[in-house]
């Protein structure tokens, strides 16, 4: 099964709020999958200034000088942040490709959640409250965000398998379905330079996205392309840096629901995921067509575009 | 009339409740409130009672309803009146997937659009939407009626048996062996009917009938590997 939500906030005084909100949301969605949760959140930004959210399971001898280290070792300020077994650390964002490398020789336990100017990560196994609580996501603030609580089909109940996905920067993917063309997508996209770190199908949907936007499609576009590229069932949210967006293969048997006000834009696998939030009650709600592409971005106006199954 | 706050007593509790109502009995009336998108709302009703849901539900409400009638004044989500045998479902806002599939019999009315595989396997069901219908509705529906004021998505009744299609607005395609049929006289009357029950002030004369060309379980050449 697996669940999906999604808050895009357009009202700026819901920001202090959209951990909580999404926090809900997602515990709403437990009994669509106990194995695993993760959230992604869009948050402020500093300029110039990006960051990385990393994962170690042995986080007090990881985490400990693990600052002083970086930053002695590619020459530039780093701070950190630890949260659990999960730790944010920000640096000049030119800094960013180097700090990845060179985290790969000083801890070769941390594990890359995510990179991005205003993106962070959190996942593990577990259920969605106890992960939740782990990382104290309900205190967070944000524009947008996304969240996923795994059934797993595709491959193994570990941190690395949790969703959210994040392939490029700012850039995050959550999943419901299962793809079944992704070992020869992963093959091909490999074999085109293109990093992937898992057997997970969730993470080549996120890749092969990244691809398409690295070598000249928007999003929008990105995702359209998916509709003929992918096979399997998918319902996809997708987050980036400034936009929310929801794709459903063509047959469309995973379910979802969607909620908008003056607002928000909210994305739910199930209505249950929406009762709680402000509004709801007057809110437009609706169920998203199959093999459309719906994408709301704080800089341009909502967009659907079909396309024929 | 008797009040059910179905976050403060339970799923388990509603429809023990519900089903513990006999053929006679007096309370008749019920009202479920803060149903807040659950599942399995007033599933398995064998009694002649009404049930006023007051919000949206989730999964399979009013699923195997024999007698009752459940009016959901909100939206339905997926599986609504599924394997429905007899009584009414309303709704009062949309439906999800495959509402009123595998139904045998009664009467499931949606007021708002139904989505993908409305009374997919229908048995029996008559099934009266007044907005759309979503892609593979009446996927392999075996008897029964779907009358749908508004348009379909495509395929529509793909595999169909001996179920009637009547559908006002445009058809983005139809499944395999299902062809549009002519409207006799006994169709308009049975259409008049159903529009009537179902509360809709369209027409009869406005629809086109749809039904299977029964060529699909039969030897055709074009139909071999």
């Amino acid at each position: 099964m697996c669940g999906i939500v999604g808050l895009f906030l357009k009202d700026p005084s819901l920001e202090p709020h959209l951990g909580s909100m999404l926090t809900e949301m997602l515990i709403t969605m437990t009994d669509r999958g106990p194995d695993s949760a993760g959230i992604a959140i869009y948050g402020s930004e500093t300029s110039g200034t990006g960051k990385l959210t990393v994962q170690s399971d042995t986080p007090q001898q990881d985490f400990a000088s693990l600052e002083k280290d970086l930053a002695a070792k590619i020459g530039t300020n780093v701070s950190i942040r630890a949260k659990d077994t999960h730790a944010v650390l920000e640096m000049s964002n030119a800094q960013i490709p180097v700090a990845r490398v060179a985290l790969t020789d000083l801890r070769p336990n941390v594990r890359v959640m995510s990179h991005g100017e205003t993106l962070e990560i959190y996942k593990e196994v577990g259920l969605p409250k106890n992960v939740a609580e782990r990382f104290d996501l309900s205190s967070m603030s944000g524009t947008h965000g996304i969240g996923h609580t795994r059934m797993a089909t595709e491959s193994a109940v570990t941190t690395m398998g949790a969703h959210p996905f994040n392939t490029g920067v700012d850039q995050c993917l959550v999943h419901n379905g299962s793809l079944s063309n992704h070992n020869s997508l992963r093959r091909k996209l490999r074999r085109l330079g293109v990093h992937i770190e898992t057997e997970n199908d969730t993470e080549v949907g996120a890749a092969y996205l990244t691809w398409k936007m690295q070598t000249g499609s928007t999003l929008g576009e990105a995702l359209q392309s998916s509709l003929d590229d992918l096979d399997g069932f998918f319902t996809f949210v997708v987050g980036t840096k400034d936009g929310f967006g929801v794709v459903r293969d063509p047959i469309a048997c995973k379910p979802a629901v969607m909620a908008e006000t003056d607002q928000y834009v909210a994305f739910g696998s199930e209505y249950r995921a929406l009762v709680n939030l402000p509004g709801i009650d007057e809110a437009r709600v609706w169920e998203p067509e199959p093999a459309t592409v719906y994408f709301w971005s704080q800089n341009a106006a909502p967009t659907a575009s079909e396309k024929a199954a | 009339m008797q009040s059910f706050d179905l976050e403060a007593q339970g799923l388990r509790a509603l429809n023990t409740t519900l089903h513990a109502q006999a053929k006679d009995t007096n309370q008749t009336a019920w009202e479920i409130v803060n149903p807040k998108g659950s599942h399995a709302i007033a599933v398995g009703l064998d009694a002649p009672i009404e049930v006023n849901v007051k919000g949206s539900t989730g999964y399979y409400c009013g699923g195997m309803n024999k007698q009752a009638t459940v009016h959901v004044h909100g939206s339905a989500g997926p599986g609504v009146a599924e394997n429905m045998m007899s009584g009414t479902v309303l709704i009062e806002g949309d439906a999800s997937q495959y509402a009123g599939a595998t139904g045998n019999g009664g009467t499931l009315i949606i007021k708002g659009n139904a989505s993908s595989r409305c009374g997919i396997s229908m048995k029996g069901i008559d099934i009266i939407v007044h907005g759309n219908i979503g892609h593979m509705s009446a996927f392999m529906a075996q008897s029964g009626n779907m009358v749908v004021c508004g348009d379909a998505g495509d395929a529509l009744g793909d595999s169909l048996y001996e179920a009637k299609l009547f559908v006002r607005g445009s058809v983005k395609s139809l499944g395999a062996d299902c062809i549009e049929k002519e409207m006799r006289p006994e169709h308009i009357e049975l259409l008049t009917e159903l529009l009537e029950r179902g509360g809709c002030d369209a027409k009869a004369s406005e629809f086109k009938r749809y039904g299977s060309a029964r060529e699909l379980y039969t030897f055709n050449i074009d139909n071999a590997y």
